[in-house]
């Protein structure tokens, strides 16, 4: 059940993506909260509103290190033109170093 | 720049590319429930904004823009198709850039609303706070690269002593312009 819902509204932003110019307004769907809207409402009414919660607060961190991981690779397929699918696969594991990284960080900081 | 619905791009895409995005999206929410479930909600909510989809999505970019670069047959020396496919996936990952920040805005609407307001407000609220602060930032770089490039323009038309114009690009129609499109 999650998988399908997931999957129909990741393609729905897609697509929107698709439909829309310039390409760098279209990028921003590729950032969409498509994963977090499938998941939440499953979530609910699954564990209640306070699970969800303590997602949505490490969701932050996450939505940080996908900052860095667009940032960095936009930057090395503009500039230095490498090849799409090894720099946006290799870089997934930027976006994991920074992520657990927050998150360590973050609860280092909060004791 | 003026933003357009332009279909050409569906007729690009193929059904098994479409198939391919459900599978990978259907994978992605999967694996976020599972990683929360072994891992607690703290490690499983950095999942709800993994870029699982976006290399995914990148590659089609990249693959559509050769295409279309070999139709037109404009392949002129040190601009292959592949650079142009790169540059291209390059501009989409900017503007993912910019989409990460209004992803930070919906986390932080859920995570300080959802507690104490109805879900579906709290969804279509959190939404809107996405889709504005992605769209507000994207507005703030165009408006700052469009006076970056009229400052440049302006630079390069600046009368010598002589005063004859030299240079005189428009700059709306400078080749620069097509990879920031």
């Amino acid at each position: 059940m999650r998988a399908m819902v997931g999957g129909l509204v990741v393609s729905a932003f897609a697509l929107l993506g698709d439909l829309l110019k310039p390409k760098s307004f279209a990028g921003l769907f590729g950032a969409a909260p498509s994963v977090a809207l499938a998941t939440i409402v499953l979530t609910v009414m699954k564990e209640g509103k306070g699970y969800v919660g303590i997602e949505a607060r490490s969701m932050v961190l996450g939505s940080l290190a996908f900052f860095l991981y667009a940032s960095v690779v936009s930057r090395l397929l503009i500039r230095r033109k490498l090849p799409v699918l090894p720099v946006t696969s290799t870089a997934i594991a930027l976006w994991l170093v920074c992520a657990l990284g927050l998150w360590y960080t973050m609860q280092r900081v909060a004791g | 720049m003026k933003i357009k619905l332009d279909t050409s791009g569906l007729r690009q895409s193929r059904w098994y590319e479409y198939l391919a995005r459900i599978l990978f999206g259907g994978t992605v929410t999967a694996l976020a429930g599972l990683i929360a479930k072994r891992f607690g909600p703290e490690i499983g909510g950095l999942f709800l904004a993994f870029p699982a989809i976006f290399p995914a999505t990148a590659t089609l970019i990249e693959k559509h823009e050769q295409q279309k670069h070999e139709k037109q047959k404009k392949e002129r020396a040190g601009d292959s198709g592949t650079k142009r496919g790169s540059a291209a996936a390059g501009v989409d990952a900017a503007g993912a850039a910019m989409g990460s920040i209004g992803l930070a805005a919906f986390a932080l609407v859920v995570w300080l609303r959802l507690p104490a307001s109805g879900m579906s407000i709290v969804l279509i609220g959190a939404t809107l706070a996405w889709f504005v602060t992605s769209a507000s930032v994207w507005e703030f770089r165009e408006t700052l690269w469009r006076r970056a490039r009229r400052c440049r323009f302006n630079a390069s038309n600046r009368p010598p002593h002589d005063g004859v114009h030299h240079h005189a690009v428009d700059p709306e129609r400078s080749t620069n312009r097509r990879s920031h499109e």
